[in-house]
C-alpha cells in the first residue's frame, strides 16, 4: 500500500496524484501513438470508433454520472452535430469553423433542452429526453431541404489547410484521439472546479445544493449544454468516418448503447467510457468471430471427444445456425445489461477499483466498502 | 363528419391498447416504483405465446387466450424473481436499464423462436363490421374498447377495495414499514407483476388483429404507452387509460389532417407541452421532499 | 434596526396553518433558540428563511434588506447558512467535495477558465481549500477527511452539516436541530462548539432545539412556538417558566 504524504494543497488538485500515474498514462498515449503505424487498419478503425463512443460517453456521463439528470436522447445530439457538419461542409466551410459551430450548435440545443428539463425527474426526465430524440429524428427525415430526408447525407473526406483527411487516415486517428484526449483533461478540469462539484451536489441533494448557493436550474442547463457540446463534436468525427449519415441512423437505439458504455464502463470516471467504449465497439467483431470460428472450434474440441465427423458437422452446423441468428446482439446487449446493474453497478472501472483495493488492503479488505443503500421509502427517492 | 368519427374510434381503439399496456407500467409502478421498460416486449410475448397455442396448437380461441395470460402471468413472476427484485431499492435509473436490457432480451430470444415474420391470431372478432347508418365499426376495434374498459373497472376496484390493493399501496409508500406491517412484500410485489404481465397479453391477444404480432411490436406500442403513462400521471389507473385514448386520438387525427410525418411524432410533441405545462401529469401528484 | 427580521409570516398548508403571523428579530451576534412541541411549525420557519417554502404572507428582512423574494441559492449568498434536521448531505462525495461544496458562494471563476484550469482558478482553489482545512480543524474532522459520507456515522454526519454550513463563511446560521440523534458526548461537543460560533467566529445563530439543556447552555434567547404562533419570547429561564409554555409541553 502506497502512503501519500501530502505538503501541499496542490497535491490534493494535482490531475496525477503520484508519478506511478505518469508512466502508466505515458505509456498508454506512447502505444496510442504509435498505434496506426503498428497496427492492422481494421484494428486502427476500430479504435477511432472507440475514440468516438468514448467521447460521447464522456459527455454523457458528465450529465448523468455527475449531474444525476438521466437521458436517452444522446444520439439527437451527435444527429445535430453530424448533420450541422454534413451540411455545411456542403458550402465549403473550412473544417474548423463547422466543427466548432456543430459542437456549439447542438450545446444550444442541449440547454434548450435543459430548460424544460430544470421541472422534470427521474423518470419523467428520461421520458422526455426519448421524445425529444424521436422529434428530432423525424424532423431530420422530414426537413428534406437541408438534411435529404431519408436519403441520407454523403460526408466528404474532411479538408484540412488544403489537404484532404481520408477517414482511414492516421491523421484522422490523431484528430478522434486528440478530441477524446482533450474532452477528458477539460472534464477532470471541470471536476476539480466549482462548476463540476456543484453538479455532483445537484445529483445528491438539490435542496442542500440550493442552501449552499448553487443556482441549481443555471448548473443544470449548464451540464445539458456542456454534455450536448461534447456529443456534438463527436457527431462530426461520427460523420466524417462513417462518410454517410441517414436519420436511421440516430435512433432510440443508439442512445441506449451510449448509456450501456457508461452503465458497463462506470458512470463515475473516463476511464469508465473508455472502457464501455471499447465494449460497445468490439461487440460486432466478437459476434464475426463467433459466427466465423467458434463453431468450428467447438466441433473440432467434439471430434477430440470422439464425436464422429457426422455429429461433428451437426454441432458444428447448429451452433453457426445459433450464433447467426438476428437478434443475437439484442440478446447479449440485454444479459449484459442486466448482468452489470444487478452485480456490477460501478462498472468495469468500478470492480478494477474494488480489485485494486483489494491487493492494496490484504487481508483487511471489507466486503461492504463498496455496498451501495437501498431506498425503500418513497419520500426519500425525491431529492 | 363521418370521416372524424371513424377516426375518433379507431383512435380510440388503438388508444385503448397504449392504455392497456400504460396500465401494466402503472400497475408496476403503483407497487413498487419501478418503471418496467420492458412491459411493450411482455405484450409481445403475450401475443407470441397466445399465437403458439392458437395458431400452432390449435386450440379454442378462448383457452389459447386463458393458457396465454396464464403462462405470462407466471412468467412475469419469474422476470421479477430474476430481474428486479435483487435490485429493488436501487436508484430509479439502475432498474429502468435493467428493464431495457429484459427487454433487448425477450425481443432477440422471441425473434430467435418464433422468427421475424409478421404473424397473424384468428380471433372471432377478425371479421365483421357493426353498422350504425353510414358509419361501419370493425369488431376487432370495438372489442379492444370492450375488454379495456372491463379490466380497467376490475383493476380499479382490486387496487381500491380489496385488502391486497391496499397492501400493494401500501408497500408503494414505504417498503420497510409495510414489511414491518406484516405485509408480504416479496409476495405483493410478485403479484403485482403477474398481473401486469397477464394485462399486457390481455392487449397482445387483443391487438392480434390489428396490428400483425412481430418481435419488436412490443418497442414500438411500448413507447407510445409511455407517453400515455406519463399523461396520465404514472399512479393512476384511470389516468393511464385516460392517456392512452387521449395519444391514440391525437395518433390517428394527426395521421389524418395533418402532413405525413405527423403521425408519429404528435403524441410525443403533445407530451413534451404537458410535461412542460404540469410536470406531474394530468393525474398525478406533485411529490417533494420534506426537510 | 435589527439585524434579521421576521414580520408576520405565515405558511398555510389548504386549512393547516402551520406558521401563522410569526414575527420575531435576531440582533446581530447573538444565539436565538426556536422551541416547541412537534409540528409547532419550526422547521417551517426554517424553510421559510431559507425560501425553500414560499411564504403566504410577511416579509423577511436581512441586513435591512428584504429577502423574501431572493431564490433560495440567493440567500447562501448573502450569508446565510443552513442545516438540515434529517441531513442532506452530499452521499456520494467526500467529506472535502462537499466541504467545498460549501465554498462556491465565494467563486468566482468562469467555465471556461475552469474547463483549461487556469492558473486563475488553482490560486482560487487553493484559497478554497484553506478554508475548508481551518474548518476541518475547528470541527475536528480530521480523520474523516477523504471518506465517502455515505461510510461515516451518524454523529459525525450531523458535524460535517455545520461544518458545511461554515465553509460559505456565514454571518447568520440556521441550526435545524443540531442535536438530534446524537448522544450526550457529541451533545456536549455541539454546545460548544455553537457557543464558540458566537465568540471566536462572531456569527449569528438562529436554532431549532428539542433538547432543552442544550438550549439553556447556549442560547440568549428563547422563542417558543406552538399551532404556528408565538407563546412566549425572552430568556431561557423565562420561556420555561412562562404559563402557556408550560401548558403546550405538558397539555395541561
Amino acid at each position: 500500500m502506497r502512503f501519500m504524504f501530502k505538503t501541499d494543497y496542490e497535491d490534493d488538485i494535482k490531475l496525477f496524484p503520484h508519478g506511478g500515474y505518469i508512466v502508466t498514462y505515458g505509456v498508454l498515449l506512447a502505444f496510442l501513438v504509435v498505434a496506426p503505424f503498428i497496427l492492422s487498419s481494421y484494428l486502427v478503425s476500430q479504435l477511432v470508433f472507440v475514440f468516438i463512443y468514448a467521447t460521447v460517453g464522456v459527455g454523457l456521463m458528465i450529465l448523468t454520472g455527475f449531474t444525476g439528470q438521466a437521458s436517452l436522447g444522446h444520439a439527437a445530439f451527435l444527429a445535430i452535430g453530424a448533420y450541422t457538419a454534413a451540411y455545411l461542409q456542403q458550402y465549403n466551410v473550412p473544417f474548423p469553423v463547422y466543427f466548432l459551430a456543430a459542437g456549439l450548435l447542438t450545446g444550444v440545443v442541449g440547454a434548450m433542452v435543459g430548460f424544460p428539463a430544470l421541472r422534470l425527474q427521474g423518470i419523467y426526465l428520461v421520458i422526455a429526453t426519448i421524445s425529444f430524440a424521436f422529434i428530432i429524428e423525424e424532423i431530420l427525415a422530414r426537413w428534406e431541404s437541408v438534411t435529404h430526408g431519408n436519403e441520407g447525407m454523403r460526408v466528404k473526406a474532411l479538408q484540412f489547410l488544403g489537404t484532404a483527411v481520408s477517414r482511414d487516415s492516421p491523421s484522422f486517428y490523431f484528430l478522434c484521439l486528440a478530441v477524446l484526449t482533450l474532452t477528458i483533461v477539460g472534464t477532470l478540469n471541470l471536476l476539480r472546479s466549482p462548476t463540476g462539484r456543484a453538479f455532483v451536489a445537484i445529483r445528491d441533494s438539490e435542496t442542500a445544493a440550493r442552501s449552499m448557493g448553487v443556482n441549481v436550474s443555471l448548473y443544470k442547463v449548464k451540464s445539458f449544454a456542456i454534455s450536448a457540446a461534447i456529443t456534438g463534436f463527436a457527431g462530426v468525427l461520427f460523420a466524417h468516418k462513417l462518410s454517410f449519415i441517414s436519420p436511421e441512423m440516430f435512433t432510440l437505439q443508439l442512445s441506449i448503447e451510449f448509456i450501456i458504455v457508461i452503465l458497463i464502463g462506470g458512470a463515475f470516471s473516463p476511464h469508465g467510457a473508455v472502457l464501455g467504449a471499447i465494449f460497445i465497439v468490439m461487440i460486432d467483431p466478437f459476434l464475426t468471430y463467433l459466427k466465423d470460428d467458434v463453431p468450428g472450434m467447438i466441433a473440432a474440441v467434439a471430434a477430440t471427444f470422439g464425436a464422429g465427423a457426422a455429429t461433428a458437422a451437426k454441432i458444428q452446423a447448429n451452433v453457426a445456425a445459433f450464433a447467426s441468428a438476428n437478434g443475437l446482439k439484442g440478446a447479449i446487449y440485454g444479459i449484459i445489461i442486466v448482468l452489470f446493474v444487478l452485480f456490477e453497478p460501478l462498472g468495469l472501472y468500478g470492480r478494477w477499483l474494488k480489485i485494486k483495493l483489494f491487493f492494496q488492503l490484504f487481508p483487511l479488505y471489507k466486503r461492504a466498502t463498496f455496498k451501495r443503500q437501498k431506498i425503500y421509502v418513497k419520500s426519500e427517492r425525491n431529492r | 363528419m363521418l370521416d372524424f368519427v371513424q377516426q375518433l374510434v379507431s383512435g380510440i381503439a388503438l388508444g385503448c391498447v397504449y392504455g392497456l399496456i400504460a396500465l401494466g407500467f402503472v400497475l408496476v409502478y403503483k407497487a413498487t416504483e419501478v418503471v418496467n421498460f420492458a412491459q411493450g416486449d411482455l405484450m409481445m410475448l403475450g401475443g407470441f405465446f397466445a399465437f403458439t397455442f392458437i395458431g400452432i396448437l390449435g386450440l379454442n380461441y378462448w383457452i389459447g387466450f386463458a393458457g396465454a395470460v396464464v403462462a405470462m402471468a407466471l412468467f412475469g413472476m419469474l422476470a421479477e424473481r430474476v430481474v428486479v427484485r435483487p435490485i429493488l431499492g436501487y436508484p430509479q435509473f439502475s432498474i429502468i436499464m435493467a428493464t431495457i436490457g429484459l427487454g433487448y432480451f425477450l425481443r432477440s430470444i422471441a425473434g430467435i423462436i418464433w422468427g421475424t415474420d409478421d404473424l397473424k391470431i384468428e380471433t372471432p372478432f377478425s371479421q365483421g363490421v357493426l353498422r350504425i347508418g353510414s358509419l361501419v365499426l370493425a369488431y376487432d376495434k370495438l372489442s379492444v374498447i370492450a375488454a379495456t374498459v372491463i379490466l380497467c373497472a376490475m383493476l380499479y376496484l382490486f387496487f381500491n377495495r380489496t385488502t391486497l390493493g391496499t397492501a400493494m399501496r401500501a408497500s408503494s409508500e414505504n417498503m420497510l414499514a409495510a414489511y414491518y406491517m406484516g405485509i408480504p412484500v416479496k409476495r405483493v410485489v410478485s403479484i403485482v407483476w403477474a398481473i401486469s404481465a397477464a394485462v399486457a397479453t390481455a392487449a397482445g391477444v387483443l391487438l392480434a388483429p390489428i396490428t400483425f404480432i412481430h418481435s419488436n411490436v412490443g418497442l414500438v406500442l411500448g413507447l407510445k404507452a409511455f407517453p400515455a403513462a406519463v399523461l396520465g400521471g404514472f399512479g393512476s389507473i384511470p389516468g393511464a387509460v385516460v392517456g392512452g385514448v387521449l395519444i391514440g386520438v391525437i395518433e390517428s387525427m394527426a395521421g389524418f389532417y395533418l402532413p405525413q410525418g405527423w403521425k408519429d411524432v404528435a403524441p410525443y410533441v403533445v407530451l413534451l407541452m404537458v410535461l412542460l405545462l404540469k410536470p406531474e401529469g394530468l393525474f398525478g401528484h406533485h411529490a417533494r421532499k420534506k426537510v | 434596526m435589527s439585524y434579521f427580521r421576521a414580520e408576520n409570516l405565515s405558511l398555510h398548508f389548504g386549512g393547516l396553518k402551520a406558521v401563522d403571523a410569526v414575527s420575531f428579530a435576531v440582533e446581530k451576534g447573538e444565539i436565538l433558540s426556536i422551541i416547541g412541541p412537534n409540528g409547532a411549525g419550526k422547521s417551517s420557519i426554517f424553510n421559510l428563511v431559507s425560501r425553500i417554502y414560499n411564504p403566504t404572507s410577511g416579509r423577511i428582512f436581512f441586513e435591512d434588506q428584504d429577502i423574501t423574494e431572493e431564490p433560495a441559492f440567493g440567500i447562501a449568498k448573502l450569508g446565510i447558512a443552513r442545516t438540515f434536521q434529517n441531513i442532506e448531505l452530499f452521499e456520494n462525495a467526500t467529506l472535502l467535495s462537499n466541504l467545498l461544496v460549501g465554498r462556491h458562494r465565494h467563486s468566482t471563476t468562469q467555465l471556461w477558465q475552469e474547463l483549461l484550469f487556469l492558473p486563475s482558478v488553482k490560486a482560487n482553489e487553493k484559497i478554497h481549500r484553506r478554508r475548508v482545512e481551518q474548518v476541518i480543524e475547528f470541527l475536528d474532522l480530521e480523520p474523516y477527511r477523504d471518506k465517502l459520507i455515505s461510510g461515516l456515522p451518524y454523529g459525525v454526519r450531523k458535524v460535517i452539516e455545520l461544518a458545511r454550513a461554515l465553509c460559505t463563511e456565514p454571518k447568520l446560521i440556521l441550526l435545524d436541530e443540531p442535536s438530534s440523534g446524537l448522544n450526550v458526548e457529541e451533545t456536549d461537543d455541539m454546545s460548544f462548539w455553537i457557543r464558540d460560533l458566537k465568540t471566536e467566529l462572531g456569527i449569528t445563530v438562529l436554532m431549532v432545539e428539542h433538547d432543552m439543556t442544550l438550549v439553556n447552555r447556549v442560547s440568549d434567547r428563547v422563542i417558543a412556538l406552538n399551532y404556528g404562533k408565538v407563546l412566549a419570547m425572552g430568556s431561557p429561564a423565562e420561556v420555561q417558566r412562562h404559563p402557556d409554555v408550560v401548558a403546550a409541553y405538558l397539555g395541561a
